[in-house]
């Protein structure tokens, strides 16, 4: 393996809302493609570091972010192309939330926002989303359906396939797996393996087998503190350095 | 038979105690239900039975005629047409805009909740205070005069705060998530409202505006001070008898006058106002729910 690029670097990631401090200064830097992983049990600020990421805290009320994150050596916090930096990172919510448009829409919907109008190049675009989140063969015949019509594990996939439209270079992906079924998880992880290949991927996980399966490397957030940010040889070893983070592997916790 | 095993399954003082209870509780509400419909169904019936011998398709067509004690009352119809339109084209955008802005784009912070305040209160400002402020600031200050645009215009601030409230909340009934997965691909707070928000919230936006139509047909008092007269002389079927700058008549405020006004009327022309001024509100409701419900139907999700 060559050198890691760092893609990614957090540094004194603090997030509050109002007076409630939830991320406590956390540092860490996240190397081009490969899978890393967070995990950590409710509360522990997993989502607001995805939110500071692609600056969408912008959105929430009284929310105060500081230290800094840079993408690709470009300061996140500072930077004025906000919806630039969004293309950039797919991200995928825990819940799938198809958009009331139909199936082609929703894919197409983030190339429109960005000024792609040709109808081939959306036609192709769309299908190669869509078969990258292992839903073309599904849906070919009913592009024009509604998206909110499908099954809940296809419209996660739909999901996926519209963060992959705008062609990101990172993919964060919020407890994808919490709403659908074994099998359909299997065959999303499989295609994330797949894309590793093509971007850095971030997944957010409460299933610590399932980033023990597909992460290089795992960080464990509790309560806003970093606990340990390690490979998933040493994260997963009888002998991680922290004592929490065998004791939460292991379900050991409290 | 054991009495224990048989107590588990029939009825103990206390669980038909929990019945009757329910009973009271179902027929209660029931009865306060089909209390309203009944009062509605009385209202129209009272009116249409006294209207009875005036009501003709003549009465609406026809101008008043020998001091309003015959005829119809076509001006009023009109006027009150003209009134509601106006003034609904001036409040509706005003209204839905500065309610996308509050809704979509406002921070929470002092100026939008004052704003807010301001809307609320807005609101709950009776009707002949919203008369003199028109008649103030339209008909004098702007010299507008004693108009239809006057009286339009007061119609107007008077049922833009309603508008923005109703508004606000066709808006807010659509998921944020959707918002939020708009703006995580990169979409503009604009470009989301106009793929999601608009689309998916417009039959309760639209279905807010038009019940305005019945509040603004119905008051009297703004446009009483403002631009409505007693009579004015109109041809018979006329569609434009007003210009903006002119008086109008108005269907509640003839109603007033043929009632207390002027003497000698026969009753059933006070009646028939009344049940055509109810046939316009009712019919003006009966198509936004017509409106909501093709609408409901091509929404999705």
């Amino acid at each position: 393996m060559t050198t890691q690029q760092t893609t990614i670097s957090v540094s004194d990631l603090r997030v509050s809302y109002g007076s409630k401090e939830v991320i406590h200064g956390i540092s860490f830097d996240i190397f081009r493609n490969e899978i890393f992983s967070v995990i950590g049990p409710a509360q522990s600020g997993k989502t607001s570091l995805l939110r500071c990421l692609n600056r969408t805290i912008d959105f929430s009320p009284h929310a105060r972010m500081s230290g800094t994150i840079t993408v690709d050596g470009q300061n996140v916090g500072t930077m004025r192309n906000v919806f630039d930096l969004r293309r950039k990172i797919g991200m995928v919510a825990p819940l799938p939330v198809g958009l009331p448009l139909s199936i082609y829409d929703n894919v197409a919907f983030a190339p429109r926002c960005a000024g792609l109008t040709h109808k081939s190049d959306l036609d192709a675009l769309v299908e190669k989303c869509l078969t990258q989140a292992a839903l073309w063969e599904e849906v070919k015949d009913r592009l024009n359906s509604l998206g909110t019509a499908l099954s809940g594990g296809q419209q996660q996939r739909l999901t996926i396939a519209r963060a992959l439209s705008h062609q990101p270079d990172i993919l964060c992906l919020d407890e994808f797996s919490i709403a659908i079924d074994p099998v359909t998880t299997m065959r999303i992880e499989d295609v994330l393996q797949e894309l590793k290949n093509e971007m850095t991927i971030i997944l957010v996980t409460n299933l610590t087998q399932q980033a023990r399966r597909l992460a290089s490397r795992t960080m464990f957030l509790y309560n806003g503190d970093l606990v340990e940010v390690d490979t998933n040889e040493v994260i997963f070893s009888n002998t991680p350095a922290k004592r929490e983070t065998y004791d939460y592997i292991n379900g050991l916790f409290g | 038979m054991s009495s224990t095993a048989v107590a588990r399954f029939t009825g103990t003082p206390f669980v038909r105690k929990k019945e009757r209870l329910q009973a009271v509780a179902r027929w209660s509400f029931f009865s306060m239900a089909i209390l309203m419909v009944i009062l509605l169904l009385a209202i129209i019936g009272y009116l249409v039975y006294h209207a009875a011998p005036s009501l003709s398709w003549e009465f609406l067509v026809d101008v008043p005629r020998r001091g309003m004690r015959e005829g119809g009352i076509w001006p009023a119809l009109v006027g009150t047409i003209y009134l509601v339109f106006i003034s609904l084209a001036i409040a509706a955008p005003i209204g839905v805009l500065a309610a996308i802005y509050l809704n979509e784009y406002a921070k929470d912070n002092w100026l939008n909740r004052l704003i807010n305040l301001a809307v609320i209160n807005l609101a709950g400002v009776p009707s002949i205070v919203h008369a003199l402020f028109g008649l103030g600031a339209f008909v004098y200050a702007a010299k507008l005069g004693y108009s239809v645009l006057s009286a339009s215009l007061t119609l107007a601030i008077m049922t833009l705060p309603v508008i923005i409230a109703s508004t606000r909340e066709a808006l807010s009934s659509v998921p944020m998530p959707f918002r939020e997965a708009c703006w995580n691909v990169g979409a503009t707070r604009w470009q989301t409202i106009k793929a999601v928000v608009l689309p998916n919230s417009i039959s309760g936006i639209l279905t807010g505006v038009i019940l305005q139509v019945s509040r603004a047909a119905g008051e009297t008092a703004p446009i009483m001070f403002t631009g409505a007269v007693f009579y004015k002389a109109v041809k018979r079927g006329d569609f434009f008898p007003y210009q903006l700058t002119d008086q109008c008549m108005a269907l509640s405020m003839h109603l007033y006058t043929v009632t207390t006004q002027v003497p000698d009327v026969k009753e059933s022309i006070s009646y028939a106002t009344a049940v055509v001024l109810l046939g316009v509100v009712l019919m003006v409701n009966a198509g936004a729910i017509t409106l909501r419900i093709w609408m409901r139907n091509r929404k999705k999700w």
